[in-house]
């Protein structure tokens, strides 16, 4: 199915949860979840919800993290 | 000297906040708020960089146990743009204290006042410590402050400009008006601005490029907390009148 990610038209599977995407986009070495919020359909989703969200097909999922900023 | 700055009920012994945009590296920008005596650092929310999740991360250098972060809305031009940003930022890091901007062109990154009024409102409804960057009218300033803003913080002058405190007399009344911590946000270029500010009464300063584009950013770093400290210690000690005329500081009497 199809998604935005970031702005982005991005294919992944169907039932994929939100803290499934969360390690997809997270470093090799498995870091984080720590410092990433996500939005989708501009709702945040706590992260007590990553594991039991299921992202489904035309949704616009925006994840975030801290970067240097004056 | 025990004097610390209080915002929103916390104590901080340092009354300089840095920035962490612009440095060459994380590693430099850490060293750099360390160099700064900082224990607040504002920092900004951007979509994670899907095509290299192995780059350098913020918080794998100014970290998040060391130093206290203040999420910004840089880049938000509407109260609803940096409301979700602040809202996002406080899912990521878990943190009520914020720094809102809203503002109004990219030329002069001026802030739009009535926007930046609306989104401290809808923020402070909604639970938030809100430290907002504002212009230097002492009106909408009062205004922020009865909206619940829990530290004021006007330009200098215009960010990253570098051009120092610009309306000295308005910081001032500013200053003598608010009765939460007044930080000049933005102008300062150099140490004398950050002594200036300080010495205008303000209770702390809040700077970035000054110090991310100085040659030896460390070492700018090191000014900064010395002038901010001097500054404040010239406000409490109280300044000498001016005169217009000489008054010698030898005895007249028992001249040869």
């Amino acid at each position: 199915m199809n998604i935005t990610l970031n702005g982005e038209a991005c294919e992944i599977d169907a039932g994929t949860t939100v803290a499934m995407l969360v390690a997809m986009v997270s470093a090799d070495d498995g870091r984080d979840s720590r410092g990433v919020a996500i939005e989708r359909n501009l709702e945040i989703v706590p992260k007590s919800e990553h594991a039991s969200t299921v992202i489904e097909d035309g949704d616009r999922i925006e994840v975030v993290q801290f970067v240097g900023g004056g | 000297m025990n004097d610390p700055l209080i915002i929103a009920g916390k104590s901080y012994a340092s009354r300089l906040i840095v920035g962490t945009g612009k440095y060459a590296s994380y590693q430099q920008n850490a060293d750099a708020a360390r160099a700064a005596g900082a224990e607040i650092v504002t920092v900004a929310l951007r979509r994670v960089n899907l095509s290299n999740p192995n780059e350098e991360r913020l918080t794998d250098f100014v970290k998040p146990d060391e130093f206290t972060y203040l999420p910004n809305t840089a880049g938000c031009f509407t109260a609803d743009e940096a409301v979700r940003t602040l809202r996002l930022a406080r899912e990521a890091g878990g943190w009520n204290l914020v720094k809102l901007e809203v503002l109004a062109d990219q030329k002069t990154l001026y802030p739009n006042m009535p926007e930046t009024l609306k989104a401290a409102e809808a923020l402070i409804a909604d639970g938030f410590e809100v430290m907002v960057y504002c212009s230097d009218d002492p009106v909408y300033a009062k205004m922020l402050e009865e909206a619940g803003c829990c530290a004021i913080m006007p330009l200098g002058s215009l960010i990253g400009s570098g051009l120092g405190i610009m309306n000295p007399v308005n910081i001032r009344l500013i200053v003598e008006q608010s009765r939460v911590p007044v930080i000049v946000d933005a102008g300062v270029g150099t140490a004398s601005d950050a002594a200036i500010a300080m010495e205008l009464g303000c209770d702390g300063v809040l700077m970035n490029t000054a110090i991310a584009a100085a040659k030896d950013p460390i070492l700018m770093a090191s000014a900064m907390k010395h002038a901010v400290i001097a500054g404040r210690e010239a406000c409490l000690a109280g300044r000498m009148p001016k005169k217009m005329y000489a008054d010698p500081s030898s005895p007249l009497a028992g001249l040869i």
